[in-house]
């Protein structure tokens, strides 16, 4: 046999893990035992829906969907030197073809993987795996070979704004903060990413940590801290162990700690297990819940940098701000402006959900259009047969924007021009079975709850307009509320001290916008265009009906009627429509209709 | 004081900001923070009780009673909730004999919902006594639910 330097990756991010995948580890590692093939786990790839995932470098032959089951053939294929095995590629969901190497697969192909370029290829619990890659190359070459002014004029030559959302300039706070006199001074971490529905920092946590330590260093360095903490959500529990991991290891080789490299920086880190409150993103927030409080935000001026935890200088950035800094510092600030827009410097992560075809982890140059990371790398809608009808961007803060504004270009202006914003990095796209007052309402339902409470048009504003969204979505909307809720929108952001209630109207704000019909449909004519509110919709069977019973035997409440072979009808009377029968109605028959709106009503 | 607690305790110096991640600590023994350690833990760090009570209830982390025996936390985020995360909640709800979130009487299931999984690809997703579950259905909760429970009687 010809000399063999193969090396099978398997995914162990969440999502691959849910799906087993330790398990296959296991059986890779011992179905290849004796041979020369290593066997390597790794973060998270990227292509979540289609895990658990097994790369075999260095083709790059790609297997998706691997079960217990096709351990075996994947293990007689590398033994024996055989082709490999065509039943477990990705198929093209346009053309059904199987493709065989990642490379060939569009989702891949288009990105451009900078932040995530060790994720799904490093083993993220093996420092010596990052440091194959170059790891600490950065950290190195700024403690030795450059001043801290140099390192923060680099970062704010790069134009690198912050990752976090808001898309401050990052050299600007560094700046701020390394001029702020004092002997202690804290770096800080978020990786709260309290966005639900939003997955990007638990993603390079998982896939490359040191990235973020190294980062982190960096910044300690330039701003003169010899002490960092990284905020980690407590929801993350496999992010917390492999950051814990790394920072031992990094502790170890002398990366972090006293006299880092045998010179005479010393930085450590440590990590803040957060409780579970989306107000804690917020940086004020976030700095009284380390001190152990009630994460409440404070006004500002003073700003961290002058005065934050602990009332020291704090520099607070988010996970993939700190995980582009060793970028450029070893490829030069030029080369990372050369990246991206004008004003929008370098790539873009996005975890890309809801009802798309290749959910997963993304990365793009800033200036890509919606369009093409919806479709050409997302692959389209998840259903095929479905309209696209929005997508979200910004989380709770953010908006939803229509098919029309697909052509906009990913950047921090032109989305918030838009009406919506970066974000983190939520991206969830939405198609006509969605319904968008039901999409506000559940955004408001999110920040009513979380709001801290501190101020007044934050904390009952969002109850008042959660109320009436309420109403509408049940269908007791009156004329005048959308009104109501424009007004309310204008008193909370006005009144509200964080940007939690600055921001929490915009999802209503761009739904009224953008979908103002739906609204008015809802109140108008009690119609949800969408067919999602329950108390807006009616289930019936049509004559088709051959009367399989399929739909009866399912039913919880015994609301269908009928004689095996024989029409079926539902005794609205007693349906608490719960769906099942649409969704057991076998495909060929397709009897079951849902109506909605007064106007389909009198019709039946 | 009991042992467990002054365990806890022997790895903190009692300062302000160890509130925290003592309350985590006290929680992961106990599965809920009971009334007399509260009590004790703000004697070890010397500030009121009442503040620790403040920030304990201030956080969705911590909670007051015991769960139960299995522990099941639906994803209610956005990617969720687009995929049919309401449906899935009530599903599980229904076959665990709870109305909504909470423990069951016979302390054999705790429901909660929570923000964001972090596996939104894989939306609907739930955890099942911390394990992930994703790409669910009805049917798929009704059997989950029903083998776990198979799981537990059998040892
Ligand atoms: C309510 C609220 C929640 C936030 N949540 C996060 C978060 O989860 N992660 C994050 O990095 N920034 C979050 N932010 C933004 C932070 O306040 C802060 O601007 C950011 O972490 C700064 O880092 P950056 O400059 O690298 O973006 C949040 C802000 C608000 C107002
Ligand atoms: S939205 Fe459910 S896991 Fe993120």
């Amino acid at each position: 046999m010809e000399a063999n330097d193969k090396t099978v990756l398997i995914c162990r991010g969440t999502g691959c893990e849910s799906a087993k995948s330790p398990a296959i580890q296991t059986e890779l590692m011992s179905g290849l035992q004796g041979s020369d093939v290593e066997v390597k786990f790794t973060g998270c790839h990227g292509m979540c829906q289609q895990g658990p995932i097994v790369i075999v470098e260095p083709q790059g032959t790609f297997y998706a969907n691997v079960k217990l089951k096709d351990v075996e053939p994947i293990v007689g294929s590398l033994k024996n030197g055989g082709g490999p095995v065509e039943k477990l590629f990705y198929k093209d969901p346009a053309t059904k073809e199987g493709l065989s190497t990642y490379h060939d697969i569009p989702f891949y192909s288009r990105q451009k993987r900078l932040v995530l370029q060790n994720c799904g290829r490093i083993d993220p619990e093996d420092i010596d795996d990052y440091l194959a890659e170059g790891g600490y190359e950065g950290l190195k070459k700024a403690i030795f070979d450059m001043t801290p002014d140099a390192v923060v004029q680099a970062v704010l030559d790069s134009g690198l704004r912050g990752r976090g959302g808001g898309g401050f300039p990052t050299g600007r706070k560094w700046k701020f903060t390394q001029d702020a006199p004092s002997d202690t001074k804290y770096v800080l971490c978020n990786a709260d990413e309290g966005d639900p529905g939003a997955f990007m920092d638990r993603s390079v946590l998982e896939g490359d940590p040191h990235a973020v330590l190294e980062g982190m260093a960096i910044a300690g360095f330039a701003i003169g801290a010899q002490k960092g903490y990284i905020y980690c959500r407590a929801e993350y529990p496999l992010a917390i162990k492999r950051l814990q991991i790394a920072i031992e290891q990094a502790r170890e080789r002398g990366y972090l700690g006293k006299g880092i490299m045998d010179g005479d920086f010393d930085f450590d880190i440590d990590i803040f297990h957060g409780a579970g409150a989306f107000v804690c993103g917020e940086e004020t927030a976030l700095i009284t819940s380390i001190e152990g409080n009630r994460g409440m935000p404070r006004s500002r001026p003073p700003y961290p940098a002058v005065k934050g935890l602990y009332d020291k200088p704090t520099l607070l950035n988010n996970v993939k701000t700190y995980a582009n800094v060793r970028l450029i510092i070893n490829n030069g600030a030029d080369w990372f402006a050369s990246i991206g827009t004008e004003k929008s410097k370098g790539t873009a992560v996005f975890a890309l959900t809801g009802k798309i075809a290749n959910s997963g982890l993304v990365e793009v140059p800033m200036g890509i259009t919606l369009r093409e990371i919806i479709f050409d790398i997302g692959g389209g809608m998840l259903d095929p047969n479905k309209n696209f009808k929005a997508v979200q961007t910004g989380g709770p803060s953010g908006g939803c924007l229509p098919e029309s504004f697909l052509d906009t270009p990913v950047d921090y202006d032109s989305l918030i021009e838009a009406g919506s914003m970066m974000g983190s990095g939520g991206m969830v796209v939405m198609d006509e079975d969605t319904c968008m007052v039901d999409v506000a309402r559940y955004f408001l339902d999110f920040t009513e709850k979380e709001s801290c409470g501190k101020c007044v048009p934050c904390r009952l504003g969002t109850k008042q307009m959660l109320d009436i969204l309420e109403d509408i979505v049940e269908g007791r909307g009156k004329p005048g509320d959308i009104e109501l809720l424009e007004d309310l929108a204008v008193g909370i952001k006005a009144g509200s001290l964080c940007g939690l209630g600055q921001t929490a109207p915009n999802p209503v704000l761009t739904t009224l916008r953008y979908f103002r019909d739906e609204y008015e449909a809802h109140i108008n004519h009690h119609a949800c265009p969408a067919k999602q509110c329950k108390e807006l919709i009616t289930y019936h069977i049509l004559d088709t009906c051959v009367g399989c019973g399929l739909c009866r035997r399912n039913c919880s409440t015994n609301a269908i009627i009928g004689e095996q072979k024989e029409l079926h009808y539902i005794d609205q009377s007693l349906c608490h429509k719960c769906g099942v029968c649409f969704e057991v109605c076998p495909p060929k028959v397709f009897s079951v209709e849902i109506r909605t709106g007064e106007v389909k009503l009198v019709e039946s | 004081m009991e042992e467990a607690l002054s365990e806890i305790f022997l790895q903190f110096e009692g300062k302000r900001e160890e509130i925290i991640p003592i309350l985590q600590r006290v929680q992961e023994n106990y599965t809920y923070l009971p009334e007399d350690s509260m009590r004790q833990i703000a004697r070890f760090t010397k500030v009121p009780e009442s503040d620790i009570y403040g920030v304990a209830t201030f956080y969705a982390q911590f909670r007051f009673t015991p769960t139960g025996r299995n522990h099941i936390c639906v994803c209610r985020g956005t990617a969720c909730h687009v995929r049919g995360a309401p449906a899935i909640l009530e599903e599980v709800a229904a076959n665990v004999g709870l109305e909504d979130e909470g423990t069951t009487e016979d302390l054999e299931y705790t429901l909660e919902t929570v923000a964001c999984i972090g596996c939104c690809a894989l939306a609907p997703a739930i955890t099942y006594n911390e394990e992930v579950h994703g790409n669910l259905t009805k049917n798929k909760v009704r059997k989950l639910i029903k083998a776990e429970a198979g799981k537990n009687g059998s040892e």
